[in-house]
C-alpha cells in the first residue's frame, strides 16, 4: 500500500505542476509543450527531482498518448479532404520536404550520426505542428484570411506524409535490412491506400461500428478501437501511430466530430504524460552542448519554412503581405518532432545526443514559430515598405 | 451573388463574396456549429480586419436583423396612417421551442405578430400552431403599450 501512495502522490505532483506550467504558458500566448518539456527536464534522470515506481505507467500513458496525438490528427480531416488536398498542394508540399527536412538530416550528418540519425532529424525539423499553428490561427483572427487554406493545405500534406514517413522510419530504426524497409514501406504504403478508398466509400460503416448514442459505451468503443489498430500496426512494423492516424481518417461525419469532443481532454492529458516522459528521459546536462546547432537549425529551418509559405501562396496569387503570413504560420515546430525524436531515442539506434538536440530544437520553435506568426505583419511591413500602414487595425 | 466556398480542412468551410464596393465579406463555419463572420482589409483583401466569433443563436439573429429592415420599414409604412399603431421587431427569446399560441399575446397585449423573420426569411401570418426557434424575431403591430408589452413576455420578462 506505501508503494501506491507514493507513487499517486508523485503523479498528483506530475499533473499539478504540469497545469500550473500549461497556465502561465497560456498566459504569455504560448504553447505549453515546451513548458511540458522543461517540466520533464526537471524530473528524472539527472533533474531536480528523481521519480521512481510509476515509470511502468508513464511510459505506458506516454505511448497512449501519441497514439490519441495521431488519432485525432486523423479525425480533424475527412478522406475527401485529404484526398483533394493532396491534388491541390503536392507541389508545395515536396517543395516543403525539400526546404525543410534536409537542414535536419544535414545537421545530423555533420555532427556523425549516419543515415538513421539524419532520417530522424530530417523529421524533427521537416514536420510544423498543426496543433500549435490551429490554435495560433484563431487566436490571431486569421481563420477567415485568404492564405488560410494554403496553410491549411500544407498541414494536410504534412500529416499525410507523415503516414509513410513513420513505418519506414519505424522499419529503419528497427535496423531491418533494406528488403525489411521496403516491405514496410510496401505494406503502409497499401494501407494508406486502402484505408483512404474504404474511408472514401465506406467510411459511415467505420463510423457505425464505433458510434453510439451513449456516451460511456461511445468512449470505451473509440478508445479501444484506437489501442486495437494501434497494437496491431505496432506488431505489423507499421507503427502503432500510423495505425492510430489511419483509423482517425476512416471515422467521419458527426462520428468524429463526436469523438473529437469526448477524447480532446485525454488528449491533453496523456499527450502531456508524452511530453513529459520524454524530458525526463532527457538528460539536461546534454542540453547546452548541443544548443549553438539546436540554435542554427532553429534560424535556418524558421527561413526555410517561412520561404515555403511563401511560395506555397504565391501561387494560389496570394499578395505579399499574405505570402509573408502564410510562411510565419507555418514555422512552429511541436508534438510531432517529439513524437519522431521519441521513437528514434526509443529504438536506441541512435545517439542519445539526438533527444538532447529534439528537445532543445522544439523548445526554440514552439516558442519562436508563435511569436513569428504574431509579429510577420508589422516586420514585414517595414520590410515591403507597404504604403499602407498594415497593423493601423490591431 | 457568386459566394467563393473554401474549404477549411480541419476547421470548417469559408463562404465570402465581394460587395460592390470590393470589400470582401463573408461567414467561417466551424465544423462544431460556431460561425464566424469576416470583414476583409481595405488595403489587404488577403486578411480580415475584423472576425467575430459568434454561436448559432448570435448568427441566426444577425442574418435576421440583415433580411428584415425592409419587412419592418414597409409595415411602418402602411400603418402610418392609423394613428396610434406601431410596428416593431421583437427577438423570440423565452417562447424558443414553443407555439405562438402558448404566447396568448393578443389577449394579453392586444398587439399582434404580423410575420416571423428566421435566418433573413419572413413568415407571414403566422397561426396559433407556429413554432417559435431560437433566434426567431417577431414581427409586431400594436399600440406603443401593447407593444412594451408583448416585448416583455417574448423576450423573458
Amino acid at each position: 500500500m506505501q508503494e501506491t501512495a507514493i507513487a499517486l502522490i508523485q503523479l498528483g505532483a506530475v499533473f499539478f505542476g504540469l497545469g500550473l506550467l500549461g497556465r502561465v504558458a497560456w498566459k504569455f500566448g504560448i504553447s505549453p509543450i515546451p513548458l511540458y518539456l522543461v517540466g520533464g527536464l526537471a524530473f528524472g534522470s539527472g533533474g531536480l527531482i528523481p521519480l521512481h515506481g510509476i515509470d511502468e505507467f508513464t511510459h505506458l500513458a506516454s505511448e497512449i498518448g501519441v497514439v490519441l496525438l495521431l488519432l485525432l490528427l486523423g479525425l480533424e480531416y475527412s478522406a475527401s479532404e485529404l484526398t483533394t488536398g493532396l491534388r491541390k498542394s503536392w507541389t508545395a508540399g515536396l517543395v516543403d520536404i525539400a526546404l525543410n527536412a534536409v537542414p535536419g538530416a544535414a545537421a545530423a550528418l555533420l555532427l556523425g550520426w549516419g543515415p538513421v540519425g539524419a532520417l530522424a532529424m530530417a523529421g524533427v525539423t521537416y514536420i510544423s505542428s498543426s496543433g500549435i499553428i490551429a490554435k495560433v490561427l484563431g487566436d490571431l483572427g486569421r481563420l477567415g484570411n485568404r492564405e488560410t487554406p494554403v496553410v491549411l493545405s500544407v498541414l494536410v500534406f504534412e500529416d499525410l506524409a507523415m503516414a509513410v514517413y513513420l513505418p519506414v522510419l519505424t522499419a529503419v530504426l528497427a535496423g531491418a535490412s533494406l528488403l525489411g524497409g521496403l516491405t514496410s514501406v510496401g505494406i503502409s504504403l497499401l494501407a494508406v491506400t486502402v484505408v483512404l478508398v474504404v474511408a472514401l466509400r465506406y467510411g459511415r460503416f467505420i463510423s457505425a461500428v464505433v458510434d453510439s448514442p451513449d456516451h460511456e459505451v461511445f468512449l470505451l468503443k473509440v478508445l479501444g478501437s484506437a489501442l486495437l489498430v494501434a497494437g496491431i500496426a505496432s506488431q505489423l512494423q507499421v507503427s502503432a501511430a500510423v495505425g492510430a492516424f489511419l483509423l482517425g481518417i476512416a471515422i467521419s461525419g458527426s462520428t468524429a466530430e463526436n469523438a473529437t469532443r469526448m477524447l480532446e481532454p485525454l488528449r491533453d492529458l496523456f499527450a502531456a504524460m508524452f511530453f513529459v516522459v520524454f524530458g525526463l528521459n532527457t538528460n539536461p546536462s546534454s542540453i547546452p552542448p548541443v544548443l549553438g546547432v539546436a540554435a542554427a537549425l532553429a534560424l535556418v529551418t524558421t527561413a526555410t519554412k517561412i520561404a515555403t509559405g511563401w511560395w506555397a501562396a504565391k501561387r494560389q496569387g496570394i499578395a505579399a503581405m499574405g505570402r509573408a503570413r502564410t510562411g510565419a504560420a507555418l514555422v512552429a515546430r511541436g508534438e510531432f518532432s517529439i513524437v519522431i525524436a521519441g521513437l528514434a531515442v526509443a529504438s536506441g539506434h541512435v545517439q542519445d545526443e539526438l533527444a538532447a538536440l529534439a528537445t532543445a530544437y522544439v523548445l526554440l520553435m514552439a516558442i519562436i514559430g508563435p511569436i513569428v506568426a504574431r509579429y510577420v505583419e508589422p516586420v514585414s511591413g517595414f520590410l515591403l515598405r507597404d504604403r499602407s500602414k498594415s497593423g493601423a487595425h490591431g | 451573388m457568386d459566394v467563393e466556398v473554401t474549404p477549411l480542412p480541419g476547421i470548417g468551410v469559408r463562404e465570402d463574396f465581394a460587395t460592390r464596393a470590393g470589400r470582401r465579406i463573408g461567414v467561417v463555419s466551424h465544423r462544431d456549429g460556431k460561425f464566424e463572420l469576416i470583414v476583409a482589409r481595405q488595403d489587404d483583401p488577403d486578411a480580415a480586419v475584423a472576425s467575430i466569433p459568434l454561436t448559432p443563436e448570435e448568427a441566426v439573429t444577425l442574418a435576421g436583423l440583415l433580411g428584415s429592415p425592409q419587412l419592418v420599414s414597409r409595415l411602418s409604412e402602411q400603418h402610418r396612417d392609423i394613428s396610434g399603431i406601431t410596428t416593431r421587431q421583437l427577438p423570440v427569446v423565452a417562447y424558443a421551442n414553443r407555439t405562438l399560441g402558448d404566447t396568448a399575446l393578443r389577449t394579453r397585449t392586444s398587439a399582434s405578430v404580423v410575420a416571423v423573420v428566421r435566418a433573413g426569411v419572413a413568415h407571414p401570418s403566422p397561426g396559433p400552431e407556429f413554432l417559435f426557434h431560437t433566434g426567431d424575431l417577431a414581427v409586431v403591430v400594436g399600440t406603443a403599450e401593447g407593444l412594451t408589452a408583448a416585448a416583455d413576455i417574448l423576450t423573458g420578462g
